[in-house]
């Protein structure tokens, strides 16, 4: 890991972006109305005199704004191993932007942010969000930030959903797309792990009908679902690599306690996911995963003529996000003949290798995106 | 100066790769099978600009292609066929991977649906070397074109040129162009006991 002092891009600041005030709100899928809106978001390099250098990053589910360089609070980002002077997003070569999806909990509008009408958090007077909302909100930052077609949007799992979405919406401001262990559409098998989650959390007394702000979070079914989460993030190889049957306390304890590391690994993942994340952004945001739906054609409009060029990635080990989903979005791709490149890495990491693995990654990346500035 | 240095390049191509090379009207649209490290599908796209899509199953190539700025699909040849409309290309090559396939039919039909021409590159079995090993010494032949043991080879289809051209008599497909080479020069004279490999220009009758 790097420490806060070699960290090329230093210390870095979140910086937030307002619109849809009254008369102004953003219209979402649901139909409903949601505004004022802030936007966290943050930038790495510099925009280019013609504006033709930016790259906007998409964060996964429990992602946030700040993908590369240091916090103040000393947190390096969820990407810092990709974004960065001479790394796969080169900040010497390219401005990238990261901002927090509408329904999260970092920065930007969601459940736990104030409702203006209230004076209190939204909780579940939040309206129900979509992919599709989310980028539109990004939308009005990168028309803020004046920058009229992007060099590429790039992103893994959710990430990706959203990079699939702005082409799906916005396919004309978009030069390039990199989408790495991502989906068409989530599958019954990605919609029951996910309701699963979200009975975790429902079913805690202390989630109070989603109205918990003022007691505090529902801790124990949010922490339990990010266990969930976190079994099907990983493989089985990488599991047994990492814990095998190993024992915390080097015998059975005969008693429902934390026997093998594995229960020990998660339980820790679970209580300081608790910390960091709001327990209804996570059921808002699963929701919006749960509602995606690309195929039959919406990826790319029939009526739309569009150019973007494609970087699909998967992982053969990811069994949350199989290879086979990839390839699904690639035969979408040749049937409306778009420019596209594939790649199956054989990581053994499961979905979290799009946050680890990031040797070949950055090997793809790099040269895909020299290809697309040529 | 771009001009000689192109020229240059062009040279270093291997014959095969030359000959293919020389078919391919610029701009047009081309699928290259099985392309390798895609140095074909490079020197196309530098000097004749065209759309290139390459399939190819070996990490490293696929690496290798990215690196050169190619689009390209991991993938391998049967699959990486499926999903694309009719005649969405101008050219599909199959270079020295006919002999890799399982199903050569569904290959090569595939291959004439979603191009209009196929051009297809295949070592030649009957090629007086290999009859020599085989005839007087009795063992499964290695030679230049085909330097695998009969334990490690990828190859599942052992053709001449005879049974190529026999082959698609049956299946009703034309022969446009064929081209009879070692690795260093073309063959004109008994192609079939002189040339190492072919290289054909298939369109549907």
């Amino acid at each position: 890991m790097e420490s806060k002092k070699d960290n090329a891009l230093g210390i870095v600041d979140t910086q937030y972006f307002t619109f849809g005030g009254p008369g102004n709100e953003l219209t979402l899928a649901s139909g409903e109305k949601l505004g004022p809106i802030t936007l966290a978001y943050e930038t790495y390099g510099e925009l280019n005199h013609d504006k033709s250098n930016a790259v906007l990053i998409l964060h996964a589910l429990s992602g946030n704004a700040h993908a590369a360089g240091v916090s103040q609070e000393g947190e390096v980002g969820w990407w810092d191993n990709m974004i960065g002077p001479g790394k796969a997003f080169d900040t010497n070569k390219y401005f990238i932007i990261c901002s927090n999806v509408i329904g999260g909990c970092k920065g930007s509008t969601g459940p736990s942010s104030i409702n203006p009408s209230t004076g209190k958090p939204y909780a579940l007077d939040f309206p129900f969000i979509t992919v599709s909302d989310m980028v539109a909100a990004q939308r009005h930052l990168i028309d803020f930030l004046g920058i009229e077609r992007l060099l590429c949007v790039a992103g893994g799992s959710m990430g990706g959903m959203q990079a699939l979405q702005w082409v799906s919406s916005y396919g004309e401001r978009v030069k390039s797309a990199v989408v790495i262990a991502s989906t068409l559409k989530h599958s019954a098998q990605q919609i029951a792990f996910n309701e699963v989650v979200r009975q975790a959390i429902m079913a805690d007394p202390d989630w109070r009908g989603g109205y918990y702000y003022d007691y505090g979070q529902p801790e124990k079914g949010l922490a339990l679902a990010r266990m969930i989460g976190h079994i099907t993030f990983m493989s089985e190889e990488s599991m047994e690599k990492k814990f095998s049957r190993r024992l915390k306390n080097g015998d059975f304890s005969f008693r429902f306690e934390t026997d093998f590391e594995v229960e020990g690994y998660l339980h820790y993942r679970g209580e300081s996911f608790v910390r960091r994340f709001d327990a209804n952004s996570y059921l808002y945001l699963t929701k919006a995963l749960d509602y995606f739906d690309l195929s039959g054609g919406k990826l790319i409009p029939q009526d739309t003529s569009i150019d973007t060029r494609f970087l699909v990635i998967s992982f053969r080990s990811d069994w949350l996000y199989p290879p086979s989903q990839s390839k699904e979005i690639v035969r979408v791709l040749k049937k409306r003949h778009m420019e596209a490149t594939y790649c199956e890495l054989k990581s053994s990491y499961g979905h979290d290798a799009f946050l680890v693995e990031t040797g070949e990654q950055t090997e793809l990346i790099r040269h895909f995106l020299e290809s697309i500035c040529k | 100066m771009k001009g000689r240095k192109t020229a240059n390049q062009e040279k270093k191509l291997r014959l095969d790769h030359h000959i293919i090379y020389s078919l391919i009207e610029p701009g047009s649209r081309v699928l290259d099978l099985g392309c390798g490290d895609g140095e074909l599908l490079f020197s196309l796209v530098r000097d004749k600009g065209i759309q290139a899509q390459g399939i190819e199953l070996d990490e490293e190539a696929v690496y290798a292609c990215v690196k050169k700025g190619l689009n390209v699909f991991q993938d391998d040849i049967e699959n990486g066929l499926h999903g694309y409309p009719d005649e969405a290309f101008h050219y599909v090559i199959l270079n020295q991977c006919l002999q890799e396939v399982r199903k050569i039919d569904e290959v090569i039909n595939e291959s004439l649906r979603i191009g209009r021409q196929v051009i297809v590159g295949f070592p030649n079995f009957a090629h007086y070397k290999s009859r020599f090993m085989l005839f007087f010494r009795g063992r499964a032949p290695m030679t230049e074109t085909l330097p695998y043991s009969w334990y490690d080879t990828p190859n599942l289809r052992f053709l001449s040129i005879k049974d190529f051209e026999d082959f698609s008599r049956k299946r009703n497909i034309k022969i446009v162009k064929s081209y009879f080479i070692t690795a260093r020069r073309q063959i004109k004279i008994f192609p079939n006991l002189f040339a190492e490999s072919a290289v054909v220009v298939l369109t549907k009758k």
